[in-house]
């Protein structure tokens, strides 16, 4: 800002710079910002236990108390990504446990498909809040399943409800999604839904 | 560039000639002509795909276009309006009047302006011909709405997904550069004595609005990366499958979108607080004020963007918090609105047609306002969602609130553009017809939309048939009276009564004591303030 003839190439330039390169930073900032959302978006839902996430964590059900007094029902979910092709379901549509005692439930996974596939399940409980007093000591969701042509599975999961969980909640409903795992044969699959997305 | 500019001293209104005029400029008010005129060609092409929708909209059952292309149409129109008119515009302006309001003799970053504009024709020739090549029947233009959800535009995306991503970044280095451009600009090009608080309120509102979109355009770009490496390099950042979360992309994509929708917005105001003083012949009521709520409304719009995803089953304690944060917005919004009211107030005004259109805007915004206090309430966002509602309302606030400021603003300053006056005449005419069409087209939307019409939707039950048909012919006439304008400002360059420094009786500011025209270079040196 002098007072002699304007310059925008003269006396201001250095005061541009400075201004340029601080404001370089913060969109670089930004730019970063947005990835840095990715895992701060996952610490949230695991620190909230929202999402209906329960974690992919083995958790160790030793100093858990059995609550005899209470009786949970646990419903079991069995759903496919619309470009999986296997059949999948529980064996048992429910089962009643007390809170603190380990049990161990299957769910059945068959490819009748010409090739093999692989598979990874990804679970949810539902209601969201109690996803957190939901502890799987084992389960197939925890690595990625391969089914050979025609192969038929059973798969084993064990849960433990927390005896904290809150009074309220009677009923819990733990449901697996069976995705096709992203790499290369599931390629071909993509594209496929894709074209028969545009078909329609 | 030194030299050039010397050059330019010597003899003062040298313009260079021909293409390169264009091509190579680094002039201020060329490329402020060109944004602007590159805006009104997207406002037409973005209208005609309107007109599809609505021309299928006409009647219930399938009509004219296949569902697939309808889809198509939606998502094209919300791009080109939002990145290809309204932002645009609001450039083109702040490159026309940001300098000679601040009594600057330039933009900072002359040749990085250049940049800037040049890369738009790019960018939406890139997104045009991904939907030439629809037509031209080689697969699907970019079909997943403007807001492309994961996984729609990855897992589901048609092939010109990854043109509109390329797209997207280009828009978003222009922007990004043009925003530096401006910052830089008010921050060390300010005539002497020209104190931040001096700044007329337009140049205020872009100053934040510069702010807003460095912070976030950079995260739209981030969040089309991620897409890019979904499609194409086996990330799953989107992909449940591979441990991602497709509800992840609208927290990423609502972080730059809500400030994005008051970075189409601010400068609006801006607009609207030059003209109303200008014709009320009084100063501005409350000029902190407005500063202040200006910045508020930008710090406020980093923390509401979950309001656009009540549904997706957040707990309640975060639906509650951007319930009541969104709630917030209303107050220094609701400032605004006050201040241009009390800035009418006993004022001696006049109806020209800017003034014509701000009101318009006043009137028109605030009704879009309400509506989005009514959505904000999570509760009964639920029944909203997904709706005509939020059709109706998003264009309240931009249809008939930032691109009405826009056309105020065309009206207002082009006298300074051109040194002739507008038609008069023409100019009430088309805001007229714009005003009571908008609400033919727009108003009905909001009773539909409470009734259960879904968006983005080609066919819709019987009951919603007659609010529909209503819609549409006001659809068509908003269009069609769009060239009156086009045909109002083409007539205004080519000649007319000759307009005065001053321009309009009430008008204070730096850029009114240039010549009309504006001569090519001005300001060369910094003007003495009162």
């Amino acid at each position: 800002m002098s007072s002699q003839p304007n310059n925008i190439d003269g006396a201001n330039n250095n005061s541009t710079t400075r201004v340029i390169t601080r404001l370089m930073f913060v969109v670089v900032g930004m730019f970063g910002f947005g990835f840095a959302m990715v895992p701060l978006y996952d610490v949230f839902c695991d620190v909230t236990g929202i999402n209906g996430k329960t974690g992919d964590k083995v958790t160790l059900a030793e100093n858990l108390q059995v609550d005899t007094s209470r009786l949970i029902e646990v419903e079991f979910i069995a759903s496919l990504n619309d470009s999986m092709p296997w059949e999948f379901k529980p064996s048992q549509h429910s089962i009643k446990v007390h809170p603190g005692e380990p049990t161990r439930i299957t769910y059945v996974a068959i490819n009748r498909t010409d090739h093999a596939i692989v598979g990874q399940a990804v679970p949810s409980v539902a209601p969201g809040r109690a996803a957190e007093y939901f502890q799987k000591t084992e389960c197939f969701c925890f690595t990625e399943q391969k089914l050979e042509a025609g192969e038929e599975k059973e798969m084993p999961v064990i849960f433990v409800v927390d005896p904290e969980l809150p009074d309220d909640v009677s009923q819990l409903a733990l449901s697996y999604t069976f995705f096709i795992k992203p790499s290369g044969a599931s390629k071909n699959t993509a594209s496929l839904v894709n074209n028969s997305n545009q078909e329609i | 560039m030194s030299a050039v500019i010397e050059e330019h001293h010597d003899h003062h209104d040298h313009k260079p000639s021909g293409i390169g005029r264009w091509l190579f400029s680094t002039n201020h008010k060329d490329i402020g002509t060109m944004y602007l005129w590159f805006s009104f060609v997207m406002f037409f092409i973005g209208g005609a795909m309107a007109l599809v929708i609505r021309a299928e909209l006409f009647q219930p059952g399938l009509q004219l276009v296949e569902p697939e292309f309808f889809n198509q149409m939606t998502t094209l129109h919300g791009l080109i309006m939002v990145f290809g008119v309204i932002m645009p515009g609001f450039v083109g302006l702040a490159n026309w009047m940001v300098p000679m309001m601040i009594g600057a003799p330039d933009m900072a970053l002359p040749r990085m302006n250049n940049w800037s504009f040049w890369l738009l024709p790019a960018a939406f020739g890139i997104l045009i011909a991904s939907l030439i090549m629809s037509l031209m029947g080689m697969g699907s233009a970019p079909n997943f709405g403007w807001t492309f959800y994961a996984p729609l535009s990855t897992t589901y995306g048609p092939a010109s997904t990854d043109y509109f991503i390329f797209s997207v970044h280009l828009m978003g280095i222009s922007s990004i550069m043009g925003a530096i451009n401006i910052i830089a600009t008010i921050m060390n090009l300010r005539a002497p004595g020209m104190s931040y608080m001096k700044m007329p309120i337009f140049v205020w509102t872009w100053f934040i609005t510069a702010y807003l979109l460095i912070a976030v355009m950079p995260v739209l770009a981030g969040v089309v990366t991620m897409m890019l490496m979904d499609r194409n390099f086996g990330t799953s950042f989107f992909n449940a499958a591979g441990g991602g979360d497709p509800v992840m992309f609208q927290h990423v994509f609502w972080f730059f979108g809500h400030p994005e929708v008051y970075i189409m917005i601010l400068p609006a105001f801006g607009v609207v607080s030059q003209i109303v003083p200008t014709f009320a012949r009084k100063k501005i009521f409350g000029y902190s004020s407005m500063v202040y709520a200006t910045a508020s409304i930008a710090f406020l719009s980093f923390i509401v963007w979950a309001h656009h995803m009540f549904t997706t089953g957040m707990p309640v304690a975060g639906e509650l918090f951007f319930m009541y944060a969104t709630m917030l917005i209303a107050i220094p919004t609701g400032v605004k609105v006050f201040n241009w009211v009390s800035t009418m107030w006993r004022g001696s005004m006049t109806f020209e047609t800017p003034m014509l259109f701000a009101i318009g805007f006043i009137f028109l915004f605030t009704i879009g306002g309400f509506t989005g206090l009514m959505m904000c309430i999570a509760p009964a966002d639920f029944q909203y969602h997904d709706t005509y509602f939020i059709v109706a309302h998003f264009h309240y606030v931009l249809a008939t609130g930032a691109a009405f400021s826009i056309m105020a603003a065309v009206y207002f300053w082009i006298p300074k553009w051109t040194g002739n006056m507008y038609d008069e005449k023409l100019g009430k005419l088309h805001f007229w017809m714009t005003a009571i069409s908008a609400n033919v087209l727009f108003f009905p939307m909001h009773f539909v939309g409470l009734a259960g019409m879904p968006r983005r939707i080609p066919d819709y039950s019987l009951q919603f048939a007659e609010f529909n048909a209503m819609a549409s012919v006001g659809a068509f006439v908003f269009g069609f009276s769009q060239l009156i304008f086009l045909y109002n400002v083409i007539k205004t360059t080519r000649g007319g009564k000759k307009a005065t420094d001053q321009v309009w009786d009430g008008a204070d500011g730096l850029e009114w004591t240039l010549p009309s025209p504006a001569p090519f270079h001005s300001f060369t040196t910094p003007p003495t303030l009162k």
